[in-house]
């Protein structure tokens, strides 16, 4: 019998020399490890700290090209694609006619007419069928998902080690591009990330994904660079307020009901939509999220959770145990409620918690109704101690959570405290 | 005589405690004042950039003993606090063997049954046991400390409760707790362990600091003590501040500057100003007068009872206490910039053996060997090293390819029966080299630069009595109700508004910061019932 074995990045040999640990997970169908080291949260500190590299090749990747290429995208995606200039990159959502988000991801600008595109979930047939849908002849899309790798290098080093690979990283400013060559090597930086902290992802021709990976561990050497895998990474993007496809929403393509769909309001993406008032597209789910943003007819919005750390603690000493708090994320639904209520009055729910290392206080990605996603609002959220339930109080808050200036600062500076 | 404006409380000395201390009396409000003699505040937690673009951790290296309640009370993340783990243990042996554990608890099981499979699995009952120990005490940590002296009914009433609450502990914590304060770290491992190399490791904790080798009674305690730390809430893990305890301090100013206080260094104490009981003020080495109702001594206790106010003006019983307080420190550093990595023979270039603690002092005999030279007068020929190589946790502490190790070393008396410091500072480097040699081959050739400091060097740079690094040493007759005398554990002192924050108060020594924080709750509630409206 044939074996449906996983497939393996560009990068797979290069970084199974460094698991120390010998796990893997499955990602898209390839293998990716939670971590390299026994310690999550030294790999957590690379990102923080010196520099971590993270191999984010599993994403499904497109290349987006033609005459009609702008024209489309300004009708697909939910943010005016024209507002990105070549040279630079946008987070963006594509949404169906309801106004339901389908996905998010990072658009690059290449050319005047070429686009790249990552995506979590396949997505090459729903971008030409609905190009063909809507009539636009002069648009292709590619699926360039094999042809290369990419490397997340994240963190305060990050420019340090990038720039000895490429003069382009001098100039990117945050969510800037450029195409360059690496040791000989046609390549793609960009000035983006999944941490929230200063980071350049690297597209890396999969024939040479070897060679440049050598050079990138050479030039990081000196500064501690990290392999750094899935569990770190989490970490990092919940005090980044980054949402994650099928922990903090699911895609509504898949959804049963709209319970399970949510809107780019509802997912705390209100600033996607800013200048709607002047932007005159047509784009698809906009009279619905037109109607959100008018009506305040959202049923939730996604907000930062600051859970107070004395209640945690007490909720715990008071068990008998020490609270929780080391390498402690989780993805699983917690309950909020409303606090001060007698009967315990359900609110919401926290689909990301986190005991952050860094902040030295537990947060949480939820989702409350609009009269309580107000800053400051204070709300129960239910844990479960030795597995029994209490609530904690904790305080709606503007994600993100942690946001240095290096992650934005031009030119990229060192790692002053 | 110059007079300063009026300050709500002046606390003298700006290390870690009387920073927290200064932070909570500002945060409360009061118009607070630090003065430091030195020209950079930190005390014994201070980076110096010795070499340009090298940065050495003079004194104190480490964090985990910092009570996490100051983390939130004092907002200290705002203000910079970035703590990254270490996360191994490293201890060479001699002929080539090792112990190295790590972060993962299976595999530190199998790392320990290379040496002993039964070991491998009464470590992790011992850990279990004293992680259950130290959770049990937390609250008396945490809290002032009952007056064990005092008639008053609520002074009696605490007592009884802290009597009562130990009573009520589980009798196998109660059974351990007693063994801790009782037996030598070497008495209670043996009970549990047969493996040398893993014994001497953990009872490494037993003596740090401390005039005492693993075999003495006193071990115990201090090992238990070095256990009450924590890393994100596991048990006696350490982590190491950006940039160091400097780091740490630079942050302590940071916050206690935003709650508006202010740091004046330069500006050394001569005497607390005090009348009929009552302190008034302080006066500075240059004449300075500032006037103050509260004044805190972050400076241990033989300073601020002894040095700070006149001794005649103190209870006998006091006085006579602190007199016969032990200081004797033992303790030095000696801090090294290295073009490498240090290799040890065994371990093939494994370079995760460094991110965290690197022993010397591979069995009780070679620790007690080292502890025999101190009881003769002379520092050890092989010294006990505690060392970390601060590089490959924060890169940043120098140039990019070098490191930077700190090594703390044992054992290195105050007294030397017949030298003295200024004479034997280099010949101390030269020791802790070549007994770094001995297990690292090639070790002398990374040398690129080296800072001794002696216990000497501590007593006259940073002000503790002796060079003792706990501003006193903690064995149990000088701990919690007897800290540092009994009646006088509660920060109080026999001048009214005069109070003690330093580390020769209750919890202790170590950057912990609990003497600073319990000793502003004291002065808070004081000062709370004195200012509130007559009933």
């Amino acid at each position: 019998m044939k074996k449906l074995a996983p497939k393996t990045t560009p990068f797979h040999e290069c970084l199974a020399a460094l698991n120390e640990t010998g796990i893997w997970k499955h990602w898209s169908g390839y293998l990716a490890a939670p971590r390299y080291q026994y310690s999550t949260t030294s790999e957590y500190y690379a990102i923080r700290n010196s520099v971590g590299v993270f191999d984010t090749s599993p994403l499904f990747k497109y290349r987006i090209t033609g005459p009609d290429t702008v024209r489309f995208l300004q009708l697909v995606m939910a943010r005016d694609i024209s507002q990105c200039q070549v040279g630079s990159a946008q987070y963006t959502c594509w949404c169906d006619p309801d106004g339901f988000v389908l996905q998010d991801g990072v658009i690059l600008r290449v050319g005047e007419e070429e686009f790249w595109l990552t995506a979590a979930e396949p997505s090459l047939h729903y971008f030409r069928a609905t190009a063909s849908q809507l009539a636009f002849s002069g648009v292709t899309i590619e699926d360039i998902s094999a042809d290369y790798g990419i490397l997340a290098i994240q963190g305060p080093h990050a420019f340090n080690v990038v720039s000895q690979l490429t003069g382009a990283a001098d100039e990117l400013r945050y969510f800037e591009m450029a195409q360059t060559e690496i040791e000989g090597c046609l390549s793609l930086i960009s000035r983006t990330g999944y941490t929230g902290d200063l980071g350049y992802e690297l597209w890396i021709p999969t024939a040479q994904a070897h060679r440049i990976w050598q050079c990138l561990m050479k030039a990081g050497e000196d500064y501690n660079i990290t392999p750094i895998g899935l569990d770190a990474l989490k970490m990092a993007r919940v005090e980044a307020g980054l949402l994650l496809l099928d922990v903090d929403f699911r895609s509504s393509r898949f959804a049963w009901v709209d319970e399970q769909r949510e809107s780019p309001i509802e997912l705390g993406w209100r600033w996607m939509f800013r200048k709607l008032a002047e932007d005159k597209r047509e784009f698809i789910g906009r009279e619905a999220i037109e109607t959100q943003l008018t009506e305040r007819t959202n049923r939730w919005v996604t907000v930062g959770l600051n859970i107070d750390w004395h209640d945690y603690k007490r909720v715990h000493m008071e068990a008998g145990i020490m609270p929780p708090k080391h390498e402690l994320y989780c993805e699983s639904t917690r309950n909020i409620y409303r606090r001060g209520s007698k009967e315990w009055t359900y609110a919401g729910y926290a689909t990301s918690f986190l005991f952050s290392s860094l902040l030295k206080k537990p947060i949480a990605i939820a989702k409350l109704p609009n009269e309580l996603a107000k800053p400051g609002t204070e709300v129960d959220l239910e844990i479960a101690v030795i597995r029994k339930p209490r609530n904690v109080l904790a305080q709606v808050q503007r994600m993100p959570f942690f946001n240095p200036p290096r992650k934005t600062q031009v030119p990229p500076g060192g790692n002053s405290p | 005589m110059k007079k300063d404006a009026a300050y709500d409380a002046v606390v003298i000395g700006g290390g870690h405690n009387g920073l927290v201390n200064a932070a909570y009396l500002a945060k409360s409000g009061l118009k607070t004042l630090i003065l430091e003699q030195r020209p950079l505040i930190g005390g014994a937690a201070i980076t110096e950039e010795l070499v340009p673009g090298y940065k050495f951790t003079t004194f104190s290296y480490a964090l985990s003993l910092l009570r996490p309640e100051i983390v939130q009370d004092l907002d200290l993340v705002s203000h910079g606090l970035l703590v990254l783990p270490m996360t191994n243990s490293f201890q060479p042996g001699l002929n080539g063997e090792y112990l190295l554990l790590g972060p993962d608890s299976d595999v530190n099981f199998h790392e320990i049954s290379r040496h002993s499979v039964e070991d491998a699995e009464s470590y992790r009952d011992l850990s279990h046991l004293i992680d259950r120990v130290c959770h049990a005490l937390k609250p008396l940590v945490d809290e002032i400390p009952p007056n064990s002296m005092s008639q008053d009914p609520a002074d009696l009433a605490e007592m009884a409760a802290l009597n009562q609450y130990l009573e009520d502990l589980p009798a196998d914590i109660r059974a351990m707790l007693e063994k801790f304060t009782t037996c030598s770290a070497a008495e209670i491992l043996d009970d549990y362990l047969e493996c040398d190399l893993l014994k001497a490791q953990i009872a490494s904790s037993g003596i740090i600091g401390t005039k005492a080798g693993p075999r003495s009674k006193e071990s115990g305690l201090i090992w238990l003590f070095h256990k009450l730390g924590e890393y994100d809430g596991v048990q006696g893990e350490w982590g190491f501040h950006k940039g160091g305890n400097g780091g740490f301090t630079q942050v302590l100013a940071r916050a206690f500057e935003s709650f508006g206080g202010t740091i004046r260094t330069n500006a050394g104490v001569d005497e607390v100003i005090y009348k009929n009981g009552k302190v008034t003020g302080v006066l500075l080495g240059d004449s300075t007068r500032i006037e103050a109702p509260i004044v805190v001594s972050a400076l241990d206790p033989r300073r601020t009872f002894m040095q700070l106010v006149d001794p005649a003006d103190l209870p006998s019983d006091l006085v006579q206490a602190i007199r016969d307080f032990k200081f004797q420190g033992t303790a030095s550093k000696v801090n090294f910039a290295l073009s490498d990595l240090p290799k040890f023979p065994g371990l093939n270039g494994h370079r995760n053996a460094f991110t965290g603690f690197t022993n010397i002092g591979p069995s009780f005999d070679y620790l007690e060997e080292a502890f025999a030279d101190c009881l003769a007068g002379r520092y050890s020929r092989r010294p006990f090293l505690d060392c970390c190589v601060q590089s490959t946790v924060d890169p940043d502490m120098c140039p990019p390819g070098k490191h930077i190790m700190s090594c703390f070393v044992m054992y290195t008396p105050y007294h030397l029966a017949e030298s003295d410091w200024d004479s034997e500072r280099e010949n101390l480097g030269d020791t802790v080299e070549a007994t770094l040699e001995e297990f690292f081959p090639g070790f002398r050739k990374l040398v690129e630069h080296r800072e001794v400091v002696t216990p000497l060097d501590i007593e006259r740079v940073v002000g503790l009595s002796e060079g003792n690094i706990f501003a006193g040493e903690m064995f149990s007759p000088q701990m919690f109700l007897n800290r540092p005398a009994p009646g006088w554990n509660q920060y109080r002192t026999p001048i009214a508004g005069y109070y003690q924050c330093g580390s020769g108060t209750h919890p202790g020594g170590g950057v912990m910061g609990g003497p600073g924080r319990l000793a502003a709750k004291q002065i808070l509630n004081d000062h709370s019932t004195a200012t509130s409206p007559a009933r």
